[in-house]
């Protein structure tokens, strides 16, 4: 424990300023795979466990794109959409199968997918790690901003996460098919009823999910080493991102993914040997106080 | 522990040339990370007591985002900074570290940083960077590693890795042991392996030895230097000083007692 370090900290403007940008470049990429589980859980109630392997498989699409293309921007598109298509494929010829069953059943199936896909990307790009490289546009000196450093390829990312965030909240509560998807997430029964396609409705979610961990993946590629299983560790801190967040809703994953990155930053100066210990002790504080999460609505 | 005598001698010489006191660490939070840092560590005191170990960061190993490890490091605003990070944690390191300029005017000694897995996997090497050597085709500059990693290279469509003449080394070591006793009982080898010289492209003068009384690995060739992007990597590497090394493992198992 470096309590001095941490008020030290506190106390100087530029420590300020880079650890905040730390913490919030650390959720912006959380965030980005955690809404998309947070999603699927909230309108299809299943857990896709299967959703680190989504980024994986988004992080070496991205990898091929860019080796193609020699752009990022097309990469990190071409994740989303690839992996979106998977998902979708998925979807339809797997998940849909279990989404009755027994969790354990779920939970085999997506495991399954998680061993598959790792041997898949070990077929398709090999076992070794591979790297992308920072594109061209970002190689270049970080910002000073108030004596803090921030790198300019996480400004972007910052910027992308925010974008994303902001039209996830407007497609959701502002549009048609936002509405249809808070229906169907609320009461399937009544919605299909209505006249509405349910199945088409899971399909779309669970696409646009996987489009979410694809994306992540892709943007993140130039500051990540890719190695098959690397889609593991991501999907540990996503859970505990929307448990944080509470299950299902999206603002929650956001909260909960800047609260983790805040741990990692602040934590990290203060208590550096007990950093992961403070994100599980958050994580078990408000299962005990708010068990559904600080946005959760009380699950029946 | 070879490797930090030697890696810790040269660091010592380069922070003497440039006047770098303030030091910094950023290993993998396990047993090899720990015990190879504090190895490093207590050698380049040793040979240079006027530096200082202002802060230690421990990431988790395979750790995908190292961002607040880096931000820590700068906030402690080191001189220069000694890592035991491996392969895709090191590569993942360099990467995003480059983008927060860590590396402008700071030294890094990274210790697995000359293994052809991440000079070729980090894109842009930057300066200031210091590693001991892995394996590299330039070191030993002779005739027969140059042919030793052609040949690799031209049977494997691959870049050999540290493994690579390490499994080599063994292989050779295990048929000369046969040869000579012109058997495959595994007693009669051992007796012979015991104290064994053989020629080997990998040797610091040409040959390894199996050392008799411990069986370790001696003189092969170990050394540390600065890098650049692009082959050799290493163009001036100051090799290990095997006299030294023996003397200070002396010692160092005395202190261990592991004589």
């Amino acid at each position: 424990m470096d309590l001095n370090a941490l008020f030290e900290c506190l106390g100087s403007m530029s420590c300020i300023v880079t650890q905040t940008s730390t913490g919030l470049i650390v959720g912006a990429l959380l965030f980005l795979v955690a809404a998309g589980l947070t999603l699927i859980f909230g309108v299809l109630g299943v857990i896709n466990f299967a959703h680190g392997s989504f980024y994986m498989l988004g992080a070496y699409v991205a990898l091929s794109a860019y080796r193609i293309t020699d752009n990022y921007a097309l990469a990190a598109v071409a994740a989303g959409l690839g992996v979106g298509l998977f998902a979708l494929v998925f979807e339809r010829f797997f998940m849909r199968r279990v989404y009755k069953s027994d969790v354990l059943l779920q939970l085999l199936v997506c495991y399954a997918f998680i061993l598959i896909l790792d041997d898949v990307v070990k077929i398709v790009w090999g076992a070794e790690f591979q790297s992308m490289g920072m594109p061209k546009a970002f190689q270049q000196a970080p910002l000073f901003i108030g004596g803090g450093v921030v790198p300019v390829f996480y400004v972007y990312l910052m910027a992308a996460a925010g974008l994303i965030a902001g039209l996830l909240w407007f497609i959701l509560t502002r549009t048609r098919a936002g509405k249809i998807i808070r229906a169907a997430a609320q009461n399937p029964g009544m919605t299909s009823a209505l006249g509405l396609n349910t199945r088409l409705i899971y399909a779309s979610v669970f696409a646009f999910g996987g489009l979410l961990a694809g994306l992540a993946g892709g943007l993140a590629a130039p500051v990540r080493s890719m190695s098959p299983g690397m889609g593991f560790s991501i999907l540990i801190e996503s859970f505990i991102v929307t448990v944080i967040g509470g299950m299902g809703s999206v603002s929650g994953a956001l909260l909960g993914a800047l609260l983790i990155g805040l741990i990692r930053s602040f934590g990290s100066i203060g208590f550096p040997l007990f950093v992961e210990g403070i994100m599980f002790l958050a994580m078990g504080l408000i299962l005990v106080y708010k068990p559904s999460g600080l946005m959760g609505k009380g699950q029946s | 522990m070879h490797d930090a005598i030697v890696g810790g001698a040269y660091a010592a010489q380069v922070a003497k040339e440039k006047n770098l006191k303030r030091w910094m660490t950023v290993s993998p939070d396990y047993a090899y990370g720990r015990d190879t840092t504090a190895e490093f560590m207590e050698y380049l005191k040793l040979f240079n007591p006027s530096i200082e170990i202002v802060g230690d960061v421990w990431p988790k190993l395979f750790q995908a985002d190292y961002t607040e490890a880096i931000t820590r490091l700068l906030q402690g605003k080191p001189q220069a900074i000694y890592s035991a990070l491996w392969g895709g944690d090191l590569t993942s390191f360099i990467d995003q570290a480059g983008i927060y300029g860590l590396f402008n005017e700071r030294e890094f000694f990274a210790v697995n940083m000359a293994d052809y897995a991440v000079l070729t996997a980090v894109k842009n090497v930057p300066r200031g960077l210091h590693s001991g050597n892995r394996y590299l085709k330039s070191f030993p500059n002779t005739p027969a590693n140059t042919n030793w990693s052609n040949a690799y290279q031209a049977r494997f469509k691959d870049l050999p890795l540290n493994w690579a003449w390490q499994n080599a080394a063994a292989v050779q070591f295990l048929t000369s042991a046969m040869k000579k006793t012109n058997s495959a009982d595994g007693k009669k080898m051992a007796a012979a392996l015991r104290g064994m010289s053989i020629d080997s492209p990998f040797g610091s003068n040409g040959k390894l030895t199996m050392r008799a009384e411990d069986n370790t690995l001696v003189d092969y060739a170990v050394g540390w230097g600065s890098l650049e992007p692009k082959e050799p990597f290493m163009s001036k590497p100051s090799p290990g000083n095997w006299k030294q090394i023996t003397e200070l493992e002396v010692q160092w198992k005395k202190r261990k007692s592991y004589t």
